[in-house]
């Protein structure tokens, strides 16, 4: 009894916790007095259900009980009195005994990710508030310190809670905007590199579950945004190539010579099927468009011969729609596989140097071109450049073999052909 | 919710107050915003400043007063007039703080007011 009971209360946590903080954060408006609320309430739900059972509805036992003690710590802090009519005037005792809650999750993925939210807190704001995730947990996978983390995410919710922040998801002309906060947001946490960029960043991997359960959430919650269908899809490619990007040695694998029979055919098909339905919207859209280019790439296996034009293509539409520095450097090496070393380097030209400086796809993009337009020495200087910014040691390691083997090609071609001029 | 919109303007575009060639349309710019406000009905106060030439700082420190001439801060955005607005959340704070000729020339700064303590509220 006592066992199931404990069960239960985790059970409970697990499935119910984002539902419930959201409703009490809907209703107050203050995120750290509703966390603290609910894990006081979790608390005593594991100290008493042991005793008393498992009460018939256990999220309802628990949204009473948080609710009663943010109430009564608002009391206690005589300084919101003023505001407590308009609490009361929020709270719905109705909602409370329904057996089936609203669920306010949306409300909270947009104000975490609202615009007068600094964007480097939207996501941590969504994992803590959402999946209830601890700050360590967060810092670690965001490289910054627990405590910087904790202090940034208390500043966040108590700018959510003082500054009157809307707590509507918006409509209209608002919309795209700020659905895109929400995507970019969610999609950080998933924090995939542009691994068809030869060489690319793989990145922080140990949030994508969690990434991946945000996803399916928005999906869920905006059935008919052909975006939300788009971004679950994008990361769901992704996550269908992950073990065949190490080699057995733990080397990594780039995107041309991965081994297709050890993609997950699960992952792929589920994400098919998103993309298909979010196109019969008929908009166009980022992350549609992102997913399509791994839909692409996945047919490589399957029709035996890699679709370069069609990369092409959907490059200089994304280009077009999205132009960020990962897009354009994307577009630049479709470019080059597609034969067209001369444009690829145009393309790479014209970035902004400040930003594309500390890129490393930019460089390991750029070297491919230079390589591929017989520039060895330059070619040698730029994947020097790439392996410099390379955080992963699977990827430094498998460019320094690039950089071996271009060395080894340009000096068997200068003793075939010593006439020849390496920068010609 | 009650929130001040603080209106910082470059000196170029403060300028164009006493500039016969700019002063009308600038003028008209300002008009149009408050009486746009006015008409929402969302005004609770608020003033335009004289230029930030007309501005002294006053300090005291460990009981002596020091009085300077200028702003607060040497910026290149100056303090040039403030609104209370009474709107339902910050979103709509910061859509008639973007509609501001400020917002375009300089920035502006959308800040909620205090609530009242709750001993004065009773």
């Amino acid at each position: 009894m006592g066992e199931d009971a404990r069960r239960a209360a985790e059970v409970a946590a697990r499935v119910s916790y984002g539902r419930l903080l959201a409703l009490l954060v809907a209703w107050s408006r203050d995120i750290a007095g509703a966390e603290d609320a609910l894990a006081e309430a979790f608390a005593t739900a594991l100290a008493t259900w042991p005793e008393s059972g498992v009460p018939a509805n256990p999220d309802g036992w628990l949204m009473t009980a948080a609710r009663n003690r943010l109430r009564n710590a608002y009391r206690h802090a005589a300084v919101t009195e003023a505001a407590m009519p308009e609490l009361e005037r929020r709270f719905n005792p109705a909602t409370e005994q329904a057996a089936a809650f609203p669920d306010e999750r949306l409300k909270l993925l947009f104000v975490c990710a609202h615009p007068a939210i600094d964007p480097a807190i939207r996501t941590p704001l969504m994992l803590q508030t959402v999946l209830g995730l601890d700050a360590g947990r967060i810092a670690s996978a965001f490289l910054v310190a627990p405590s910087t983390m904790g202090q940034r995410l208390v500043r966040a919710k108590a700018k959510i809670r003082d500054s009157g922040l809307r707590f509507e998801p918006p409509s209209g002309e608002d919309l795209p905007d700020r659905l895109s906060d929400v995507l970019n947001a969610i999609y950080a946490a998933y924090g995939t590199g542009w691994d068809d960029v030869p060489g690319a960043t793989v990145g922080t991997q140990d949030l994508s579950h969690e990434a991946l359960y945000l996803g399916r959430l928005l999906v869920e919650l905006m059935p008919d945004e052909p975006e939300a269908r788009g971004l679950l899809a994008l990361m769901l490619y992704c996550e269908a190539r992950r073990t065949a990007r190490r080699d057995a040695a733990g080397r990594f694998v780039p995107l041309r010579d991965q081994n297709a029979a050890l993609w997950s055919r699960d992952h792929i098909i589920e994400a098919e099927s998103l993309l298909t339905t979010a196109a019969q919207a008929a908009r166009f859209g980022r992350f549609q468009c992102e997913a399509a280019l791994q839909s692409v790439h996945i047919q490589r296996p399957i029709t035996g011969r890699a679709h370069h034009q069609a990369l092409r293509t959907l490059y200089d539409l994304l280009a077009t729609h999205a132009p960020s520095l990962g897009v354009l450097v994307g577009r630049a090496a479709a470019t080059l596989d597609a034969g067209d070393p001369a444009a690829a380097l145009r393309q790479l030209d014209a970035l902004p140097a400040s930003t594309a400086v500390r890129y490393q796809p930019y460089w390991v993009t750029r070297a491919h071109v230079l390589h591929a337009a017989s520039r060895a020495a330059d070619a040698q200087d730029a994947l020097q450049t790439a392996i410099g910014l390379t955080e992963d040691d699977a990827v430094r390691g498998y460019l320094r073999g690039v950089a071996a083997a271009w060395q080894a090609e340009h000096r068997a071609a200068d003793t075939e052909a010593p006439t020849r001029h390496p920068r010609a | 919710m009650q929130y001040m919109i603080l209106m910082c303007e470059p000196e170029s575009e403060s300028g164009k107050r006493n500039d016969p060639v700019h002063a009308d349309a600038y003028w008209g710019g300002w008009n149009a915003f408050i009486g746009a406000m006015a008409q929402a009905g969302i005004i609770v106060n608020g003033d335009g400043l004289q230029l930030p030439h007309t501005a002294t700082t006053v300090r005291v420190r460990d009981g002596k007063r020091t009085v300077e001439d200028g702003p607060f801060a040497d910026t290149k955005e100056q303090l040039g007039g403030y609104f209370i607005i009474e709107v339902a959340d910050l979103d709509t704070a910061l859509e008639w703080a973007a509609r501001s000729p400020a917002a375009s020339s300089g920035s502006v700064e959308v800040r909620p007011v205090m609530p009242p303590p709750a001993s004065a509220a009773a």
